[in-house]
């Protein structure tokens, strides 16, 4: 039966496991303290001992102390009422657990037994299936959740029997199918899959291309991202990548939202705790909980749990993209699950790599980043999981470990700068440095012509090229000093900054201003690459930045406005009126 | 369980390095305390029948045949109402010459919050400082440190903002500050009548550094006492930093691989374990933390500010203003995370957008100073940007006002309308319309 052991070497969540069968590498296992079992994963095997990493604080445990081996590897529960839970690193249910403190081994399910799904069949007995064919589908929240057979089962099967419209529990069997051996297997509404394994029950990963809108203009109009497309955020603390991740939760047009709250603060899931249930998602009229699922291991939860928290996360992600849908998955932040991996290599004293992080951390990094993306599936649907990550470089230095191995692997790159963050202008993406390697792909270029905007990628190019020449200019004022430059460099210096503070700054606490719909993006863009494309005349220099400052207040102003509301006229009104002042006629 | 009523006695130790000593005992549990010839001790790794324990106060003149006694249990203290107005040292023993107290026992360093059960932070406290709470507001359970160099006031303005902020408990945890300091604190509180209210756990210079690494641990266990009553406990934490040099002592004796700076890979999370127990409670009870943490020569990118600024909710730069020639908290390098919890919801609509007019014009006076020093002449606005930063700097920046918030936006605007046009300041026009025009006009 299942290997056992006993515990012969303690140093702190490290902890050394004699033992008396065969084992697999990440394994799962239970050290029967006497009054709880804790759960804990093999990192190492060698000379009959697994080397285990304990998903809690040891405090208290004794050489001796008995272990259970359980046959398998870390596995996520996948089935019907992931939807809307709050769950740990290791897909327990954080609202099931009892008490304000969190106690060791207090182990709850993913998911619950008793509760009835109205389950409608989609294949009907004679069909051939095979891992991932959808066999039914049950509604939860608002979201046609497909019964799917399991990603374990390996070949070809046929259905035998499929069960009525009706009312059923997770573990009732639904389906019965048989493989060419005519061998039969049941097939319920649960299943589990390894989490560090990726689920390839897909037909094809072509690249993606199909722009995915995030209300937030400094991506979608500078930087755009795809569905299935990768991102990461790196920036030093307190520019706000967070804030940025909060708002693609709550905006981006995706089917579902998972945020891997991964070794960062518990108030900040506290936060979407508190809102999410109650901020409406305009799109589908529901709450925004309703479409949400949240990993927190946050920093204080132990250590180990934090690394396999993204894997819980995007495996979670993976089953709902093999059901047709749109996901995005946010992890904030990937650095604290490299720290992890840090602790634990550097506890087994494993030879360090550069700053003392494993010397497969680039590997580790981009498997990860790989499993996002765009798919068809088998019956030739489509779905994505987009993943956007943050990243906290130490001391804010790009040149470290985990940014530049997220740099290989993600297509955008968000950088946060202090500068900006510092001046308060917000986001404080770096819009000149950072990229979208989207707008390169031929196929992503035809899909925003034809579905979006005819100028949209021209567009692109158009305002970083106005925002480079404006970045010189500041240079060259800063060298030869306001006087010693041509008028014309304090106008193009003044251009750049109308396209940072009306398109790139975006308040991301005001009510209209958080979100800006695509319309209202290729309008405002529009406007205001029509103002940088305008002569306007200058007797001084020292005209220059308070007429400008007035241009972009009433620009601001129209930010702040309802789009096409009485005022947002008003303003545009006024803004022509500006524009006449000193027009080159 | 086993029996307590014997304990037995090792006599004979196998190893000794500078901080620990390993010898051969069975029965022993991960993190549990014992005695050294008296010297309190933890295990802190067992293999097989070797066990290595931590000796706080060092090794020094510890023979192979001392006494080691295993207590069977993890760091404790006693918690009770008694706390109230008492000093201990980093064990929980008192200091002051005042009897033992006679509560309940409980470990330290117990277990985390359930996320799901935390409640979202929102009472905002005032502290009169308009450098915290016009530009980074303060709310009950919130974690945030000052960030100054060791000659900044950061004690001082600590006791303050912990005198004013109305807290049910005071509770410091000094980690190797000097004596005077100890005495600074005791005397502050002493005068302003608080005493009652304080319980401080204090390692000073003149203790070793490694028992420093109880100290935190130690009053947020009382602090999670009380908030357990629902009392608002607000915890001081200084000097963070001393702390995480401990940490990097321990790990450098056991040979641990350092990583940045010399620090230990768990940094992060040995302090984010810390802070992480700032909390509001469901039933209203909350614990704040406000932390100290020296920088050298400024640098904010050394491991222990920036392992500290990811963890916060945000931190309180002191810098001193030459041209003012004060103390004041750096809007720019200052930041409360939580401020939005309360600003504008809990204060006047207009605070955000004043607080951040105020910052952005405050900048603006930095870069003309640069051209300045760049040799270049200043234009009007920037003139104007320069008096109104040194104006700004002096009624709302400067550590030494204390006035009500309402005071602080109402200064704000007569500032701008000092100094700069409504077009310049940029701010919405209703709120421009509703507030920015009474004063003056
Ligand atoms: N878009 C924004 N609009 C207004 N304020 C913002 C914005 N983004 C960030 N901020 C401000 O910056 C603060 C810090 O932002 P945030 O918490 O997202 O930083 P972070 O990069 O996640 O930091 P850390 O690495 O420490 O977690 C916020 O509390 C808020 O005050
Ligand atoms: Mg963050």
């Amino acid at each position: 039966m299942s290997t056992k052991g006993k515990v012969v070497g303690i140093i702190s969540n490290l902890v050394t496991v004699a033992v008396d069968g065969p084992v697999m590498q990440n394994e799962i296992c239970f050290i029967n303290m006497s009054d709880v079992k804790l759960m804990a994963e093999i990192i190492r095997i060698g000379d009959n001992n697994a080397y285990v990493q304990v998903f809690e604080s040891t405090r208290g445990l004794k050489i001796g102390t008995e272990v259970e081996f359980t046959g398998h590897m870390l596995e996520a529960t996948l089935g019907p009422g992931i939807l809307s839970k709050n769950f740990d690193g290791l897909q327990h249910d954080l609202d099931k657990m009892e008490g304000v403190f969190l106690k060791k081994g207090d182990y709850t399910p993913a998911l619950e037994d008793d509760k009835l799904w109205g389950f409608t069949p989609l294949a009907k007995p004679g069909d051939k299936v095979i891992s991932g064919s959808w066999l039914g589908e049950v509604i939860e929240n608002w979201i046609p959740h497909k019964i799917m057979v399991p990603f374990s089962f390996e070949g070809a099967f046929t259905v035998k029997e499929i069960s009525a419209k009706g009312e059923y529990k997770i573990n009732d069997t639904i389906c019965v199918v048989t493989n060419n051996e005519n061998k039969e297997f049941n097939v319920s509404m649960v299943q589990k899959w390894p989490v560090k394994i990726p689920i390839k029950s897909f037909k094809e990963k072509p690249r993606p291309f199909r722009f995915m809108e995030t209300g937030i203009r400094v991506i979608d109009s500078l930087n755009p991202i795809v569905e299935g497309g990768t991102g990461f955020i790196p920036g030093p603390f307190g520019t706000g990548k967070t804030v940025l991740q909060h708002a693609l939760s709550k905006q981006a047009e995706a089917d579902m939202i998972i945020v891997a709250a991964c070794g960062e603060r518990a108030n900040e899931v506290v936060e979407i705790f508190a809102e999410f249930p109650e901020i409406v998602d305009p799109r589908t009229g529901r709450k925004l909980m309703e479409r949400t699922t949240i990993i927190a291991n946050t920093s204080n939860m132990p250590v180990a749990a934090r690394a396999a928290s993204v894997y819980t996360a995007m495996t979670i992600a993976e089953y709902y993209r093999s059901m047709g849908l749109k996901i995005l998955l946010l992890a904030d932040s990937t650095s604290r699950w490299a720290q992890a991996l840090r602790e634990m290599s550097n506890r087994m004293e494993e030879l360090p790599g550069p700053d003392a992080f494993p010397m497969d951390l680039p590997a580790i990094i981009s498997n990860f980043y790989a499993r996002a993306g765009y798919v068809i599936l088998n019956n030739s649907e489509t779905g994505s999981v987009t993943f956007i990550g943050t990243v906290s470089p130490a001391g804010g230095n790009l040149k470290e470990p985990v940014t530049e191995s997220t740099k290989k692997a993600a297509r955008c790159f968000y950088a946060l700068s202090q500068n900006r963050a510092d001046s308060k202008r917000y986001p404080a993406i770096e819009a000149v440095d950072s990229y979208s390697k989207y707008i390169e792909y031929p196929e992503f270029i035809e899909y925003m012509k034809d579905n979006i905007s005819p100028n949209w990628v021209n567009n692109i190019l158009l305002a970083k090229n106005i925002l480079t020449r404006g970045r010189e200019a500041y240079e060259q004022i800063n060298i030869l000093g306001d006087d010693g430059v041509p008028i014309d460099y304090h106008q193009v210096l003044w251009k750049s900054e109308v396209i940072d503070f009306v398109i790139l700054q975006q308040d991301a606490f005001d009510k209209v201003d958080a979100s800006t719909s695509i319309k209202r993006q290729d309008y405002m863009m529009n406007k205001v690459l029509e103002i940088c494309n305008t002569q306007f005349k200058f007797d001084s220099f020292e005209e220059v930045n308070p007429y400008y400052k007035k241009l972009i207040n009433v620009f601001k102003q129209m930010n702040y406005s309802e789009f096409h509301s009485d005022k947002f006229k008003q303003f545009e009104k006024e803004l022509q009126t500006v524009i006449e002042e000193k027009v080159v006629v | 369980m086993e029996t307590t009523a014997f304990q037995k006695i090792h006599t004979k130790i196998d190893q000794i390095t500078k901080a620990t000593c390993t010898l051969r005992a069975t029965g022993v549990g991960n993190e549990e305390m014992a005695t050294v010839n008296n010297r309190l001790a933890q295990v802190v790794k067992i293999n097989g029948d070797l066990v290595t324990l931590q000796i706080f106060s060092g090794t020094e003149g510890i023979p192979t045949n001392a006494e080691v006694i295993f207590k069977g249990h993890a760091p404790q203290l006693r918690v009770g109402e008694e706390l109230s107005g008492r000093f201990f040292n980093a064990y929980g023993d008192p200091i002051d010459g005042g009897s033992e107290i006679d509560g309940q026992l409980i470990e330290i360093g117990g277990p985390s919050v359930n996320p799901v059960r935390r409640k979202q932070p929102s009472e905002l406290i005032a502290t009169g400082i308009a450098g915290i709470d016009l530009n980074n507001t303060l709310v009950t359970g919130q974690k945030i440190p000052f960030f100054a160099d060791p000659d900044q006031p950061y004690n001082e303005v600590m006791a303050m903002v912990a005198l004013r902020a109305k807290a049910d408990k005071i509770i410091l945890g000094g980690m190797g500050i000097t004596n005077d300091d100890y005495l600074f604190f005791k005397n502050t509180f002493e005068n302003a009548g608080a005493l009652d209210r304080i319980i401080s756990f204090v390692n000073t210079t003149e203790d070793p550094p490694v028992e420093r690494l109880l100290v935190p641990d130690m009053a947020l266990t009382a602090a999670e006492y009380f908030a357990g009553k629902n009392q608002n406990v607000l915890v001081l934490l200084t000097d963070m930093t001393l702390y995480a040099d401990a940490l990097s002592i321990v790990s450098n004796r056991m040979d641990q691989i350092p990583s940045k700076d010399s620090m230990p890979g768990s940094l992060y999370s040995d302090l984010a374990k810390l802070y992480e127990k700032a909390v509001q409670f469901p039933d209203g009870g909350s614990i704040t933390i406000i932390a100290v943490t020296t920088l050298s020569g400024g640098d904010i990118t050394h491991a222990i500010p920036d392992n500290t600024g990811y963890i916060t909710e945000g931190q309180l730069f002191l810098r001193k203003d030459t041209d003012i020639g004060k103390v004041i908290i750096d809007p720019f390098r200052s930041l409360s995370r939580l401020k939005q919890l309360v600003i504008g919801k809990k204060t006047r609509e207009d605070h955000p957008q004043v607080m951040n007019t105020a910052i952005r014009l405050y900048a603006d006076a930095a870069n003309a100073k640069t051209k300045i020093e760049n040799g270049f002449d200043l234009t009007d606005y920037d003139k104007r940007t320069m008096s109104f930063a040194k104006e700004y700097s002096e009624k709302l920046l400067a550590i030494d006002i204390n006035i009500e918030i309402e005071l602080m936006i109402d200064t704000g605007w007569d500032l701008f309308n000092k100094y700069f046009s409504v077009t310049e300041i940029g701010i919405k026009s209703e709120l421009v319309e509703k507030y920015g025009k009474q004063k003056n006009n």
